[in-house]
């Protein structure tokens, strides 16, 4: 390989760089945060016996994960502003997007978990004078939440995976900075494999932890 | 709503849409074809006695895992050209790093499926005589590839959601050709909400016929 | 054909760290029917699973028909262990058969197909005559009405009997039985040691590693007690169940007081 690596251009470019990764933290938060709880809602939509909700709800996460992430990004970007009479600007359009994609995902996680709770949990509270929500909340979501952890923090691996789409509606995340970098130093593959590499050092904790708590509570079945 | 919804204008150009889906299906299947392949390869790999041979595939696997699609989208089309002094068609590119994506999604499909089998077949056939291929062949595989069919399902259809990427470098699939339509037209809304439905009826269906083909498939023996 | 079918010296093994079988002489007479009994972990499965190189011994020598098996290895540590080539391995699993604890069935086969399969796949057999073999085989342990069932469908009991016809339809010179009814329920510990005993009857040579001393008195020949990994004491049915000479035998047999032999 004739090609000489330029080590300085990727310590020039670290400070871009960090801003950029703060930025898709942002985003991550905010999306999975607020997903998080949407989707709970969501999935008591989806476990409800009344049509007028289940209906609906399913039609939404059916939705959001039959069609590619980068569609609803562009979607929520360039169409949905004329529907509203006003523009988001890139970082709104991402978050608000992604947030939906996310509660999407996480309402199926949730009603995968509390459908795999043993009717005898809701009998058994019903039986010493429990309403509905307080079963919820003190049986089955606990249940629940301990059961989907799993599942859940792979949503969150992907997640942080997906916000680097939010580059391409020129959010100033990581790929955005990596990309912008890469153009302005002629210098494409020193700049990506470090933004390759940043991103696996903040994901990879991720994946083990997860794959670590999926050996924890399938040996303790 | 005061907006003037005006669908004709896309429906003018559904030629350039149709086009877009057919790059789209070229780009999934072959990157399906080729990634089964690479992920054979590395499955085997991750399954060897041989640390030499095991190392690297983890490794492989690892990275593809942890790091965001459209990262390798760039870094094939921008930065492996510099390294090798060719440069890529975007449809090559795009090809290169699906097919090495989902090659270390689909080794992981194939090796948790053997590693599922429990030891006490292996066993079991090898009491009988059979040497190492024998056990594979008549035992092991037949059970792991049932296994296999719905996580290898499930991964071909993210593999295909990921083709939506291959807009950022031009290449001509559906997303691609609807914001050429929209440069025309300047209809955002009716124009991704069209390719919205376009890529939902496809997935759609698409998921559901393979739900139907896992069910035929669980209930034979 | 000798006398003597096998012939274990000096049998080690360890994993790992542990030391499991340390130092075991065995010698195994055509036609006999020994059982191994111990308490768990005393090494007594290791034993017989080394006879069919489930596991690999680490020391010793193992000869079946009078001819040591394996090839002399490298020397390490003053251990000679033996180096065996996987050809070889397979012959001697043809002539060597083994019933096991968990029954191993093959699930995507029917029961049919699952005592086929040795004769088709490994001993070349051609189809028809594996068919009627096994038929045969699975009519003697009483399954004749179960020929195109998968196991899933089936008892534990009856899963076993399978396991079993598996085994008898390679004709083996020595069928090695692992624990065979410690999992399954009660009831259906009887119905499959009905089946070892008439075998025992036809005078194939077998070697059964058991908990259910009372069917090891009735069936063996010979009762060999193994413990910390080695022979402790051995011989007849009767001596070692009912006349235990050692202190270590007498205190494993108490904990089997309700046992009536």
């Amino acid at each position: 390989m004739e090609y000489t690596w330029d080590f300085k251009v990727i310590l020039d470019s670290f400070p871009l760089l960090l801003r950029g990764l703060v930025v898709t933290i942002e985003l991550w938060i905010l999306a999975f945060a607020i997903g998080l709880s949407l989707g709970f809602a969501v999935s008591l939509a989806r476990v409800s016996s009344r049509g007028w909700l289940n209906g609906p709800a399913i039609g939404y996460v059916e939705l959001f994960r039959n069609t590619p992430v980068l569609v609803q990004l562009i979607w929520f970007y360039y169409a949905f502003p004329i529907v509203l009479g006003a523009q988001l600007s890139p970082f709104t359009a991402a978050a608000l997007s992604l947030t939906l994609n996310t509660s999407a995902y996480c309402a199926e996680i949730f009603r995968g978990g509390i459908v795999s709770i043993a009717r005898g949990q809701w009998e058994g509270a019903k039986a010493i004078g429990m309403t509905r929500a307080m079963t919820m909340r003190r049986v089955i979501l606990p249940q629940v939440l301990k059961r989907m952890l799993p599942a859940f923090t792979n949503r969150g691996i992907e997640l942080a995976k997906v916000t680097s789409l939010a580059s391409l509606l020129a959010v100033n995340e990581l790929m955005y900075q990596g990309r912008l970098l890469s153009s302005t130093y002629y210098r494409p593959l020193e700049i990506l494999t470090v933004v390759a590499l940043v991103y696996f050092v903040l994901i990879y904790p991720g994946s083990y932890l997860s794959a670590r708590l999926e050996r924890r509570l399938a040996a303790r079945d | 709503m005061q907006y003037q919804w005006d669908f004709a204008a896309v429906w003018h150009h559904i030629d350039m849409l149709i086009v877009g889906l057919i790059g789209t299906v070229e780009l999934a299947l072959v990157s399906i074809v080729l990634g089964v392949i690479v992920g054979f390869v590395v499955a085997l790999m991750r399954l060897s006695h041989r640390r030499a041979l095991r190392t690297p595939a983890t490794a492989f696997v690892e990275f593809y895992r942890n790091t965001p699609p459209i990262v390798h989208f760039f870094w094939f089309f921008y930065a492996l050209p510099i390294v090798i002094g060719l440069s890529f068609e975007p449809f090559t590119a795009a090809v290169l790093a699906l097919s090495t994506q989902s090659g270390a999604f689909y080794a992981e499909v194939f090796r948790g499926g053997i590693v599922s089998i429990e030891r006490g077949q292996w066993e079991g056939a090898k009491a009988l005589g059979m040497n190492y291929r024998a056990v594979l062949r008549r035992v092991i595989l037949p059970q792991a590839l049932r296994r296999m069919v719905a996580p290898f399902v499930d991964r071909s259809f993210e593999l295909t959601k990921t083709t939506a990427l291959a807009s950022s470098l031009a290449y001509a699939e559906l997303l691609y050709q609807a914001m050429q339509v929209n440069s025309i037209t300047y209809r955002p809304m009716e124009v991704y909400t069209t390719i919205a439905i376009m890529y939902f009826i496809v997935l759609f269906a698409a998921s559901n016929l393979m739900r139907l083909v896992e069910y035929r498939l669980s209930r034979v023996g | 054909m000798s006398d003597t079918v096998i012939r274990i010296r000096n049998l080690h093994k360890r994993f790992g760290d542990l030391h499991v079988v340390k130092g075991v002489d065995l010698e195994v007479k055509r036609g006999e029917r020994i059982a191994i009994i111990g308490a768990s972990g005393s090494g007594k499965s290791t034993i017989l699973r080394c006879l069919n190189f489930m596991e690999m011994p680490s020391d010793g020598t193992i000869e079946l028909d009078g001819k040591m098996l394996g090839t002399e290895g490298r020397a390490n540590d003053g251990g000679a262990a033996r180096t065996y080539s996987e050809s070889e391995l397979c012959e001697v699993r043809t002539r060597v058969g083994m019933v096991f604890q968990q029954f191993n069935l093959f699930p995507h086969m029917t029961v049919l197909e699952n005592v086929m399969e040795g004769l088709i796949t490994v001993k070349r057999t051609p189809k028809e005559a594996a068919r009627s073999r096994a038929t045969e085989q699975l009519a003697k342990v009483g399954l004749q009405d179960k020929l195109h069932a998968y196991p899933g469908k089936l008892s534990g009991g009856q899963q076993q009997r399978v396991a079993i016809a598996r085994a008898l339809a390679m004709d083996p010179e020595v069928l090695l039985f692992d624990e065979p009814t410690s999992s399954l329920d009660p009831e259906l510990v009887g119905e499959v040691l009905r089946v070892i005993h008439a075998l025992a009857e036809e005078g194939r040579t077998m070697l059964l590693v058991t908990h259910e001393l009372g069917f090891a008195y009735h069936f063996a020949d010979r009762v060999v007690f193994i413990a910390d990994g080695i022979v402790y004491e051995t011989g007849t049915a009767d001596d070692v169940l009912k006349h235990p000479q050692k202190e270590r035998t007498q205190a494993f047999l108490a904990r089997f007081t309700e046992r009536a032999f």
